[in-house]
């Protein structure tokens, strides 16, 4: 029997600052103090804390620390497990899950509910056990055998809840197109393509939980009637390909896929396929045209998916977060799901904060928090005492929300009122030091290199638009530049082809509504931050 | 002259998937590190596709590669959230020291400079990619030696 859990996180932030090393380090370490039957080193996914170095948690004390390095390792062996004396140097008293220790108040744990994330950093993602001791499977037990697949699929109509993948469409009501489809044949796709800059959340929610979105997937197939589905996964994504193979096995080996599930006549099976590097192939019909071996192109809608999709069959397209959902819905029941959030967006959203931020990562928190709990509680505000310029949230396609837009509730229906989206649920937060201009040119540089280039209108509008963009921070803009730029950004979102070429605009021209003046500046020649290439050119001028 | 009967197995092993094109460039590509005009012909006499359709996905997916590379790929990062973090003064810095624009190859065939779009490490950014492995929080100096490094070792990461 192991004394003492040391959770090392292993998700691909702490790997890129040598988390692989210390988890070696510690187990041999742990070896040659006669340790190893009493302190069990475990892989986890993200504990939530990002950008300072190697993490990892000691159970069952929950102590944190941050920034573990080579030469702490035998020090948090000899002082913490063996003396029982906190290593404070490098205590990280913040903690951002759910369990922390009574009497934190830290905001970043009071503000934040875990149902998404309840598993992550907390078991080991390799052990379906694990997953099957916190309440795992029970949720596709309980449909199996005392629900009808209409009762399942009424469950989360009632729940209301909206997908998570950007367009927030009611994902009962997305399944029961399917359900009335009358088809032998049938599949449930988890979009897993995560490409949308800025966001990494489904990404720690495969890594950190997989058996949640694999028993997600079986309920959606349960209700609908599909016996086969797919995890279309990111091709960089190594290590999340690595740990849903793992789980998938595991669940079939433990009869949780495959044939006859709980006894029951319900059968159901999981395949992944990989991506192999386009954004556009997080668009649904893309996807399918992925899977399907050939370019990752939209199609045409309607018809929807729901009514021909892989294989020209039924099929339903979720969002791993949405998955990943279900099963609580099932469990907890819909009445449950609606009492988080507001009454028009149920649920919890998990949103990633990037960019100028003290304190960047992953955070699940309650629909209608507003931008600056967000920033200023969660996120700990801006560094260098710098202010706030605005902010992004949904990704490159994300509205612009600035200063007016801090006490806003995040939810929906309120950030459509406000011309923006929730989008992927990446926050971008850039402070006051960066140049408007330059940054806009980045957005559009993205939609430049990701164009699928099968409409005029994305392919040259975007082409366009950075030529002009790159004039202005050149100092050879012209007065009606502006003026250009809102007319071609207007034609593209009326007359793009899918949701790239129509999204795409959305930012530049939230930043000509509300930083006009910057773009005005430009083109008489100065540079407020003085960041960008304009600035270069004046300074070697002078 | 490559030996292409390697592409008979590769498209053997996946006999039992449907569709399944993109694995089968995938595992390709690893055997012969690019998807040249003589091998995408083989697969596509083979797999019985035509062979403008199988181009078309050699060149529609950016992991896919048509021509040669050097032997290491250094992908940078530049979407927002790492623009903000500062990698463009990372990006001039690695581009001045490999004396590359993006898109080249060194002359001696060590280096090949490329863009990635966010690979979700925006927490640690700016971000870049050697091969496989990811490196955070760089500084241009930072990013500079770990190419040295590279360099150095001469070997493969991956
Ligand atoms: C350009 C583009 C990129 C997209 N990328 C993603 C993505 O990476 N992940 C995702 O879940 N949905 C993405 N979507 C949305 C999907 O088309 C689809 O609406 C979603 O997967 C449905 O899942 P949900 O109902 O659970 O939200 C993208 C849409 C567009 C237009
Ligand atoms: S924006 Fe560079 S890793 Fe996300």
């Amino acid at each position: 029997m192991h004394r003492i859990h040391i959770l090392i996180a292993m998700d691909a932030h702490t790997i890129s600052q040598g988390a692989r090393s210390i988890k070696d380090a510690m187990t041999r370490e742990l070896a040659l103090a006669g340790l190893a039957n009493e302190v069990r080193v475990v892989e986890t996914g993200s504990l939530g804390i990002y950008d300072k170095g190697v993490v990892l948690v000691v159970f069952p004390d929950a102590v944190y620390y941050v920034g573990v390095k080579m030469e702490d390792v035998t020090e948090i062996i000899s002082e913490h497990l063996i003396k029982g004396r906190i290593v404070e140097r490098l205590q990280y008293l913040d903690m951002p899950s759910g369990e922390a220790k009574a009497g934190d108040k830290s905001a970043r744990v009071s503000k934040q509910i875990r149902v998404v994330l309840k598993n992550a950093g907390i078991i080991d993602p390799e052990s379906i056990e694990e997953y099957i001791a916190n309440d795992g499977y029970e949720a596709l037990g309980k449909a199996l055998t005392e629900m009808t697949p209409e009762q399942v699929m009424e469950e989360v109509k009632a729940s209301a809840m909206q997908g998570r993948g950007g367009a927030f469409f009611p994902t009962g009501i997305k399944w029961g197109f399917a359900a009335r489809e009358k088809s032998e044949e049938k599949y449930i796709i988890c979009n897993a393509d995560e490409g949308e800059p800025g966001t990494f959340k489904d990404r720690l929610i495969l890594e950190g939980d997989p058996h949640a979105v694999i028993e997600g997937m079986a309920l959606a197939g349960y209700a609908v009637g599909a016996h086969q589905g797919y995890v279309y996964i990111r091709g960089e994504y190594h290590m999340s390909i690595a740990r849903m193979q793992r789980a998938i096995e595991q669940a079939r080996q433990q009869g949780l896929l495959g044939k006859n599930i709980f006894s029951s006549s319900f059968s159901f099976d999981l395949d992944i396929r990989e991506g192999a590097g386009a954004y556009i192939c997080g668009e649904e019909t893309a996807l399918i045209e992925s899977i399907e071996g050939k370019r990752g192109e939209p199609r045409n809608k309607p018809p929807f998916p729901p009514s021909v999709g892989l294989w020209g069959k039924p099929t339903i397209v979720n969002n791993v977060e949405t998955l990943a959902n279900v099963p609580q819905i099932i469990l907890k029941g819909a009445k449950w799901y609606r009492s988080l959030g507001t009454e028009n967006s149920p649920g919890t959203k998990v949103f990633t904060m990037v960019g100028n931020i003290n304190n960047p990562g992953l955070i699940e928190v309650p629909m209608g928090i507003t931008l600056r709990e967000i920033i200023y509680d969660i996120g700990h505000g801006i560094p260098e005492g710098k202010g706030f310029l605005l902010a992004q949230l949904g990704g490159t396609t994300g509205g612009i929300l600035t200063r007016e837009h801090l006490d806003l509730p995040l939810a929906v229906d309120t950030l459509r009122n406000a011309g923006a989206g929730m989008g992927s649920g990446a926050l971008l937060v850039v402070d006051d030091s960066q140049c408007l201009v330059d940054l806009v040119k980045t957005f559009v540089e993205f939609f430049v290199h990701e164009s699928c280039g099968i409409c005029t209108l994305c392919r040259e509008g975007n082409g366009r638009l950075l030529e002009l963009l790159e004039r202005m921070t050149e100092g050879k803009g012209a007065a009606e530049d502006l003026h250009l730029m809102e007319e071609l950004a207007n034609a593209m979102m009326r007359g793009a082809f899918c949701g790239l070429g129509q999204a795409a605009p959305i930012p530049v021209l939230g930043c000509l509504r509300y930083f006009r003046e910057e773009f005005e500046q430009h083109l008489q020649g100065t540079c407020r931050a003085g960041k960008c290439e304009l600035h270069a050119a004046n300074e070697a001028a002078a | 002259m490559h030996d292409l009967n390697k592409i008979d197995e590769i498209i053997q092993a996946y006999a039992d998937t449907r569709t399944p094109l993109i694995y089968v460039l995938k595992d390709v590509q690893k055997e012969y590190g690019l998807l040249s005009d003589e091998i995408l012909t083989r697969v596509a006499q083979k797999i019985n596709i035509p062979l403008s359709e199988i181009y078309g996905v050699a060149t529609f997916y950016s992991l896919f590669t048509t021509t040669a590379k050097g032997k290491h790929i250094v992908r940078c990062c530049n979407n927002a959230p790492c623009h903000v973090k500062g990698s463009k003064a990372v990006l001039d810095h690695i581009k001045s020291y490999l004396g590359l624009e993006m898109g080249e190859t060194t002359p001696d065939g060590t280096f090949t400079l490329e863009f990635t779009s966010c690979l979700g490490l925006c927490a640690v950014a700016p971000v870049m990619m050697v091969d496989n492995e990811v490196y955070g929080n760089l500084t241009p100096e930072k990013a500079v030696a770990i190419l040295k490094d590279y360099k150095m070792k001469g070997t493969s990461h991956a």
